[in-house]
């Protein structure tokens, strides 16, 4: 399974972070600008205490206000330039959170059209989008904001102590000695935390779940009665969700008092030592006063940058689980010579492709999918000329799909070559072949867009008249006026605002305006209302004429109708040739068939 | 009508609150009390500048550095008391609302459990979901961070301002005057710059949908060779998305800047106003440092007022989407102890059903079904066999003047409803199998899993085999995150699991469909060997299937067609005869290739 965690390091390891550079890059200048911000900020920030330093020693302590006009002007413009700074400075972070995450997110999308299908057969669409969203988004918040942050406060820090030694290097020895015991304590904090809100976050999803299987499974629940039992177990997970964000709470509530504490014991030891100092005249009040606003304002930077660094440790899962989907190899891939000739998708040559006419041959195939454990074509021969119409049929998860992936190079053969029009497919490009291939699956995908942007998704340049035009040679244009805005309707997310039948018609229309010399075609299973499913079957003998055809057959006429009968048990073609011949074996075939057939006909009665 | 809702609303807070009282008292008086000791430090702060360090008022019996050292002493002592206080009011907070947070989780999950059947039909579930879980939270949030913030605040500024007031009047006048305009500027910023978080927000939902759609229908977009085209318009929305963040953060870094300035100024302000009293001699050293202190300490939760403000507004409606689930009603319980032996004769009497008025799905159904016969029903998709069974176990109650249905007499809508549905086995079509392991899921029904009975249940629905398979065997889990079984393996271990029941009355809606006509067999069989004295309902479109019951009936958009055993059906002209020949003698059309109606 590629979805298992991994296990959280505990320490910075900046190999990982070393590959999420090439996405920063780009950026040098705003961090630059972003950086010197921040460290102007913080200059600021330390310059802000002095302020009232000044007013007692010079205003009040003098008792005059000669001056003050000009301490105020100097006030402004401090707060003005640190207004500036601020403004540029968020700006800056924004940028960089959200064009660092455009860049990744688009580096993964393009990464993701590579990748083959053994990839998305073995990994949930959930676990790819969640790559996509949320851990980009938590890299790049963290980098922009927290760990430009982290900077702030090293800088604030730094130049607070500089500024502490500057004025009394004695009382700032006393505070300093306060610094370590809080980085230990935050480390030692945050790290459990953190440890704890993840499980919170486990057990949050446990619960999740909970909810969906009492409310999806309601119908089952009720028959079996089994409302209290179900109850019960959802109750145990609250009851171990409360107790962990109990426990959770009770860190933070220790952790946050003892962080504050140490702030007032510095302020303690500022009056106590400070105030002796002052006694003998070694130290002035306004001074005093700035060191009592230091020992307290230095204490956050310090628990910010211990927490900071805590969740970048905790992050590098989330930079590894995006980087590793970055470096997942591609199993299909094109030659250098062949995109040097044929181009890639973003530059497909399309002068140097030869045109196509559709002989497919299959010759000493030996195939096993990656994932999989045994062979499950061996030595395969076929020749298939252009326009024989090919039906596959077996039982739900036989494997009926294997050739379809292999002819579509989906997959590649492991042993032996497969030819279009006497050459080996693997000498043109993906994009050549797909580019030739019609597609029409059982559940059909529809893109969310209009009925037009979809059967226009064949082929990108067609006009309304030529979408229009393909829609009617299959009867989709019924479907299409049956809706309230006609062509221009949209078909929801998924096509969902259809029913299976008319996503196929919708489909069908796609594929005519497409004009494949191959057509792939899955049948559906699913129950489609008698007008719909005349309407596919008229649509399907138009679009078989002429072309090299593959279908996955579930009816009875289609099957019929083929040139030539795959049949296809646990994964293997056990028998091949045409209808009458086969049946006439009493084999394999004819038992499938036979069930099919009666249970189709059985439904027409009764319809 | 519109207050009415809103007591409503409210209500459901204070249901859930209740036996958390104390804590929520607790969380109040401890933050309180821990505000007060914060506030006495810079009083320490002020008493040490103004009387120890001018070496006037200090405490009889103490020399100065004694003295000094006792304000010292008595700063930890208040930080200490403060640090428990805070400590006290945030465990009573985290204990309160947990509390609060599973008594609200808990009862949706019994709540939703309990609901009729036709409240889940007619809702989506994701929907339901979202209320329970999203819905839940934003509550949450409301009662357990915002509520107490706003108060914590809230008494913060009246205590500070307080002490501001004894120590100088017209100073903390104007230091106030600016705490409205910090917290109107900043509620009326986030409400306004609400809007564009939403847009912010859909912006992203499309280019997750985008992607989504992209992998889901991966398969499409390279047999098209779309790549390109997908790339584009993932651009597009990936763009779009990253400009109106880029846009927000503009909004916010002016925002965020401007409020810096106005806080700063008040912050000015009140030190040039200090410094002007200080040196006329209208406030001491001390307090001028105790006025700058307590007026810092405010500056941040006033800032942060204006924004809770502006998010609580959004709590109203969570808690009107979560009031409108526990306002339905529960299915209700009739007579809880009438529980009589269900082993007699299953009647429908002239049982008429509609779940909308203009569509009747059942009319006018009449059968008796003999108590431990067999008895089948053909028919397909539409034609009210399903509804049939929903009216027996009651998912759906039969309304008054719609006829009734008995067993053993007893009219079941007079039967506990639970215990009916304890003593009626089903198996759906397509069954629902829990995230847990095969033998949880068969076993199910009982407290304890013995091993040997979930075997023999799993032997007799002819699963035993396939399970053994597994690498994990019985252990192994099934479902959102498990293993996927396929259609024939989920409708065998539901089989399984309705036998642990052992019910008096088992019905199979179409629950072999996906099987094959052998194992089909073999299954029933072994049932019968099995359940010999049990009424057994049996909805199928397989004649061989229905074939040995004792009785068959063909519905018909809600009507009985035909009525009769196999050997009376067979020699009637109609459906079943039609079907029984199509399913016999299906390799003679097959060949001869004509049967198709095309």
């Amino acid at each position: 399974m590629r979805i298992e965690e991994k296990e959280y390091t505990k320490s910075i390891d900046l190999s990982i972070w070393k590959k999420i550079f090439p996405f920063l890059a780009p950026r040098k200048n705003t961090l630059i600008m972003v950086v010197l911000m921040n460290l102007l900020c913080s200059v600021v920030d330390i310059i802000m205490p002095l302020f009232q330093r000044h007013a007692i020693d010079s205003f009040i302590e003098k008792n005059t206000l000669s001056g003050l006009g000009g301490f105020i002007l100097l006030y402004i413009a401090v707060i003005v330039f640190q207004m500036c700074t601020v403004i540029c400075f968020t700006r800056g972070c924004m940028k960089i959170d959200v064009e660092t995450g455009r860049d990744m997110k688009r580096a993964l999308f393009v990464h993701l059209q590579k990748l083959s299908f053994s990839y998305y057969n073995a990994t949930p669409v959930g676990y790819i989008l969640s790559r996509v969203m949320n851990d980009v988004a938590r890299i790049t918040e963290l980098i922009a904001w927290d760990v430009i942050d982290m900077l702030w406060a090293i800088s604030y820090v730094v130049g607070v102590l500089v500024a502490m030694l500057f004025l009394n290097w004695k009382l700032a020895l006393v505070i300093m000695m306060i610094v370590p015991a809080i980085a230990v304590l935050t480390w030692y904090f945050q790290n459990r935390i953190l440890t704890w809100n993840r499980q919170v976050r486990k057990i949050n999803s446990k619960i999740t779940s909970g909810y969906n299987e009492g409310i999806m499974g309601a119908k089952t629940v009720k028959s079996l009665v089994v409302e209290e039992k179900n109850f019960g177990e959802f109750s145990a997970v609250t009851e171990e969700m409360r107790s962990a964000s109990i426990k959770a709470a009770r860190l933070n509530a220790i952790y946050i008092p003892m962080v504050a504490f140490f702030g007032f014991l510095a302020t303690a030891l500022v009056l106590d030592r400070g105030g002796i100092m002052v006694l003998d005249g070694r130290l002035d009040l306004g001074t005093l006063a700035a060191f009592t606003a230091y020992a307290v304002g230095i204490f956050e930077p310090i628990q910010r940058l211990a927490g900071i660094l805590s969740q970048c440790i905790s992050a590098q899962a989330n930079i590894e689980r995006v980087t590793s989907l970055l470096e997942e190899k591609p199993q299909v891939v094109d030659s250098p010579e062949v995109l040097e000739k044929y181009g890639d998708f973003f530059n497909p040559h399309k002068e140097n492709w030869e045109p196509i006419k559709g002989d497919i041959e299959f010759e000493h195939v030996s195939f096993q999918y990656p994932d999989g454990k045994e062979e499950v074509l061996t030595d395969f021969n076929l020749k298939i000329p252009a326009g024989t119409n090919v039906a596959i049929v077996g039982e739900t998860g036989a494997g009926k799909s294997t050739l379809v992936n292999l002819v579509c190079r989906f997959f590649e053969p492991t042993k032996g070559r497969i030819l279009i029009d006497g050459r080996d497919y693997r000498e043109r490009s993906q994009l050549w072949l797909h580019s030739n291939i019609g597609y029409v699956l059982q559940n059909p995908h529809l893109f969310s867009g209009t009925v037009m942007e979809n059967i226009r998704y064949g082929r990108l340049d067609a006009t309304d008249e030529e979408v229009k035009a393909a829609a009617r040679a299959v009867h989709a244009d019924e479907v299409a006026e049956k809706l309230d805005k006609g062509y221009d309707s949209d078909v929801g997310e998924g096509g969902d605002c259809l029913s299976t039948g008319e996503k196929q018609l919708l489909s069908f229309a796609r594929a005519v305006l497409a004009d494949p010399a191959i057509f792939v075609l899955d049948e559906a299973t699913s129950s489609i209302d008698t007008k719909t499913e005349q309407l596919i079957q008229q649509a399907t003998d138009k679009l078989l004429k002429g072309r090299t055809s593959f279908l996955i057959a579930h009816r009875l006429s289609t099957i019929r109708n083929a040139d030539l009968i795959l049949v296809v048990r646990d994964g293997k073609i056990v028998e091949q040739g045409r209808h009458l011949e086969l049946l006439e074996k009493k084999g394999y075939y004819y038992q499938l068939v036979r069930q099919q057939f009666a249970d189709e006909e059985s439904r027409k009665v009764l319809r | 009508m519109k207050s009415k809702r809103k007591t409503d609303k409210f209500r459901i807070i204070f249901r859930f609150l209740k036996g958390n009282i104390r804590f929520l008292v607790g969380t109040l008086v401890f933050s309180v009390l821990f505000t007060a000791c914060n506030a006495l430090i810079p009083q320490i702060v002020k008493y040490t500048a103004d009387h120890i360090l001018v070496l006037d008022g200090i405490p009889d019996g103490l020399n100065v550095r004694q003295a000094l050292l006792l304000a010292a002493i008595l700063v930890v002592a208040a930080a200490v008391l403060s640090g428990i206080f805070n400590y006290l009011s945030k465990m009573c907070l985290a204990k309160g609302s947990e509390n609060f947070l599973k008594s609200i989780r808990d009862t949706l999950y019994h709540h939703t459990q309990y609901l009729p059947f036709s409240w889940h039909v007619q809702h989506q579930t994701g929907e339901i979901i979202q209320r329970c879980t999203s819905d839940v939270e934003v509550i949450r949030n409301f009662v357990c961070r915002q509520l107490p913030e706003v108060f914590r605040i809230c008494f913060l500024i009246i205590l500070y301002l307080g002490i501001m007031f004894s120590m100088n009047v017209p100073i903390t006048l104007a230091a106030a005057a600016f705490f409205p305009v910090i917290i109107g500027y900043s509620a009326f910023f986030h409400s306004r710059i609400g809007k564009r978080f939403q847009d912010a927000d859909e912006a992203e939902g499309a280019l997750s949908s985008t992607v989504q759609e992209n992998l889901t229908g991966v398969r499409v977009v390279r047999a098209f060779g779309r790549e390109k085209y997908e790339i584009d318009r993932f651009d597009q929305k990936n763009n779009a998305y990253s400009d109106l963040w880029v846009y927000l953060g503009k909004l916010m870094s002016v925002f965020w800047a401007s409020g810096d300035l106005i806080t700063n100024l008040q912050v000015l302000m009140v030190m040039v106003l200090g410094v002007v009293f200080a040196v006329e001699g209208r406030i001491t050293l001390g307090e001028f440092i105790a006025f700058l202190s307590y007026n810092a300490s405010l500056t941040w939760p006033v800032r942060s007022l204006g924004r809770i403000i502006s998010d609580m507004s959004k709590a109203g409606v969570s808690m009107e989407r979560v009031a409108y689930i526990l306002e339905a009603e529960e299915e209700d319980a009739t007579d809880a102890n009438n529980k009589p032996a269900l082993t007699g004769d299953i009647c429908f009497r002239n049982v008429s059903f509609a779940y909308s008025l203009d569509h009747p799905i059942l009319k006018n159904i009449n059968f008796t079904i003999p108590a431990g016969s067999t008895f089948a029903i053909l028919g397909t998709t539409g034609s009210g066999k399903s509804t049939m069974v929903h009216l027996l176990n009651r998912l759906y109650d039969l309304p008054e003047g719609c006829g009734s249905i008995t067993i053993g007499g007893t009219d079941i809508r007079d039967i506990d409803r639970q215990y009916l549905r304890q003593n009626i086995g089903m198996v759906l079509q397509e069954p629902f199998l829990f995230s847990r392991t095969i033998r949880e899921n068969i076993g199910i029904t009982k407290e304890q899993l013995l091993d040997e009975e979930i075997r023999h249940a799993a032997e007799i629905a002819c699963v035993d085999e396939s399970i053994l398979h597994f690498t994990d065997g019985y252990d192994t889990i099934v479902g959102e995150r498990g293993v996927t079984l396929s259609g024939g393996q989920k409708q065998r271990v539901a089989i399984a699991r309705m036998l642990m029941k052992q019910a008096p009355v088992l019905v199979f809606d179409d629950s072999l469909s996906a099987v094959d006509t052998e194992t089909d067999n073999k299954i029933r069989k072994e049932l019968k060997k099995e359940m010999e004295k049990a009424t057994v309902i049996m909805i199928s479109h397989r004649i061989t299937s229905l074939m040995q019951a004792d009785c068959i009936i063909v519905m018909d958009k809600g009507e009985i067609q035909q009525m009769g055993t196999h050997d009376q059906l067979i020699q009637q002209e109609g459906p079943y005869k039609d079907i029984y020949e199509i399913q016999m003698n299906s390799d003679i059309r097959l060949m001869e290739g004509g049967a198709v109606c095309e």
